[in-house]
């Protein structure tokens, strides 16, 4: 269980993380998504007490991270991919956290074995590829049997094997009990691995809710009418649930109700509508959508994420 | 696709099959000392700071044979053989700077301070292990290399032995001087974290300060003399150029500048982010 509150992190003028305030509940997947750059690294930095807030509170499992006494029992971290200094194996990096717990060579063995490094463990780490890193990473994330997992992006320069295999594994973990946190800041990963989204953009806390309540909403479809009364068909048309954006002047976008109604609404009003077009969405559109104000980096190529 | 759990029933914390203990000191030394003995470059450059200071040490022997009335004091003095000190202090200071900058350029001190979330009991470790390595190599190959080298002497003429007065002072000193920067060195890592930039602030304490302090008249020269290298000269060096602090104010001021490395490290590593 990890629970933040008001959880803020400023660097100088930059706000980075910005009040953040959810909880990550055990026997479930939790998805952290949001664009490069919307503070999610910086978020799991902050559970994990490697960056200090500048004000709010973030405590794991009951107490802030560094009071355990037992700390790589109570999180499994991932961080960054590759950080293993270049001229150390694998099984020496991992060896090295393993005694600060004297956790078991033996158990240091095991968890190589299930990340499926074994037959490069010996080998100086230099030479890995990310894939190979981030399997390193989520074999030392897994070293206690912890209790809560903090992954931070953990699907990056995983081969589709690699990808399927972590996905599986999560799932399993949380149907253990576990709470399992992990980031991405791709929306079609997240839906296929996450119980319940935590979506963030620029820092601040866009949704907090259940995948299947986050797709219901998110990908809802969305009706563009054209009408020269604009205006007052919004107002006859506003309601709880529905939504309603001025596009131009003339062009409303609905969410929230069908073309049929919003027709059926016009022409009892008397208004003349000249066009009405019901558009599909996708999830990935409406994530883009959600986001797209909250968007730091824009780039032409889908480059690694660096958030 | 979900295993939606219901959250607000609540349920048996998970099992953890693995065994694990408290962190303590204890235990983060021994994770310290794997990560120091799992990389090559550690015995490397330990091997080369080890092996420079003997043939320095050979090389200065064979040079003073015999006397010829050219050759300079110091080579001459009992802490003679013993330069090599000069190359050692950069390897091993060096080596101490990396054993901790390392883990800020390669990403690794997010999992240590994951593991030891603390934070202090790494320095402890660090200072536990990277002292323990210093003092025992430093130790080895300054007696070695000078009884090597007086025993070169010895063949020609009339050197000098550990039973010499004052030489124990000087090799034991020499050792002392080699541990003390070398922690100096793992300290200054943490405070300045980036590799280049402690290796550069590391050599410039010890090298060019010094010199710098010539530039500045007789009040520039007092002050060089509580500078670690020359601090540690006032104990190690049979006959420092003057001034010099006696040597035991030599050793307290050089003990002082690792003191105040340890205290600002500290500092350092518990309020900035990682």
């Amino acid at each position: 269980m990890i629970r933040a509150n008001g959880l803020t992190k400023r660097y100088g003028e930059k706000v980075a993380v910005d009040n953040l305030t959810f909880t990550v509940r055990p026997g479930m997947v939790t998805g952290f998504l949001g664009p490069n750059g919307a503070g999610k690294s910086t978020t799991m930095r902050m559970i994990l007490g490697l960056d200090s807030p500048t004000s709010g509170s973030v405590i794991v499992n009951g107490k802030p991270f560094a009071e355990h006494k037992r700390p790589l029992a109570q999180v499994g971290g991932l961080l960054e991919a590759r950080a293993v200094h270049p001229g150390r194996s694998a099984r020496n990096h991992l060896l090295a956290i393993a005694a600060t717990a004297r956790i078991s060579a033996k158990r240091v063995d095991q968890v190589i074995d299930m990340v499926g490094l074994s037959d490069v463990a010996g080998r100086r780490a230099g030479a890995f590829s990310l894939g190979m890193g981030q399997r390193l990473g989520i074999a030392s994330a897994l070293l206690a049997d912890p209790q809560t997992l903090i992954l931070d992006e953990p699907v990056n320069g995983l081969d589709p094997d690699g990808v399927l295999w972590i996905r599986n594994l999560l799932k399993g973990l949380a149907a253990e009990g576990r709470t399992v946190f992990l980031s991405s800041h791709l929306m079609s990963e997240m839906a296929l691995t996450a119980d319940h989204v935590i979506l963030v953009g620029k820092g601040r806390l866009l949704r907090d809710e259940s995948m299947a309540a986050f797709i219901a909403s998110a990908s809802s479809d969305v009706v563009r009418v054209r009408s020269p009364q604009a205006d007052r068909l919004a107002g006859l048309l506003a309601g709880t649930d529905v939504t309603v954006r001025s596009v131009t002047d003339q062009t409303l976008e609905v969410q929230g109700l069908s073309s049929d109604h919003i027709g059926i609404t016009a022409a009892e009003n008397g208004i003349t509508v000249l066009e009405l077009a019901t558009e599909s969405a996708s999830l990935e559109e409406a994530y883009m959508a959600l986001t797209n104000d909250a968007i730091d980096y824009r780039s032409t190529t889908d480059m690694k994420d660096a958030a | 696709m979900t295993l939606a759990i219901d959250p607000t029933v609540s349920q048996p914390a998970a099992r953890t099959a693995v065994p694990s203990d408290p962190v303590t000191v204890a235990s983060v030394t021994k994770s310290e000392w794997v990560k120091f003995r799992s990389l090559r470059s550690s015995w490397a450059v330990l091997g080369a700071a080890v092996l420079g200071m003997l043939v320095i040490g050979l090389i200065v022997a064979y040079n003073t044979r015999h006397l010829t009335g050219h050759q300079a004091a110091e080579d001459l003095a009992p802490s003679g053989t013993l330069q090599g000190y000069y190359l050692g202090q950069l390897l091993i200071g060096s080596l101490g700077v990396l054993f901790v900058s390392s883990e800020f350029s390669t990403g690794v001190i997010g999992s240590t301070f994951s593991a030891v979330p603390r934070r202090l009991p790494v320095l402890w470790a660090k200072l536990a292990v990277f002292g323990a390595v210093a003092a025992a190599s430093m130790t080895a190959i300054t007696v070695l290399t000078f009884v090597a080298a007086q025993a070169v002497i010895g063949h020609y003429r009339t050197g000098f032995s550990l039973a010499d007065p004052g030489v124990w002072r000087l090799v034991l000193g020499t050792s002392l001087y080699l541990a003390l920067v070398a922690l100096l060195g793992g300290m200054i890592g943490w405070i300045v974290r980036s590799t280049p930039g402690a290796l550069v602030s590391y050599l410039g304490l010890l090298l060019l300060l010094p010199l710098l302090g010539g530039l500045f008249g007789s009040a520039g020269k007092h002050a060089v003399q509580f500078l670690p290298s020359e601090a540690g000269a006032a104990f190690m060096v049979s006959a420092p150029e003057s001034p010099h602090l006696s040597p035991g104010a030599g050793l307290l001021v050089l003990l002082g500048w690792v003191a105040a490395g340890v205290v600002v490290a500290a500092i350092s590593l518990r309020r900035r982010d990682a």
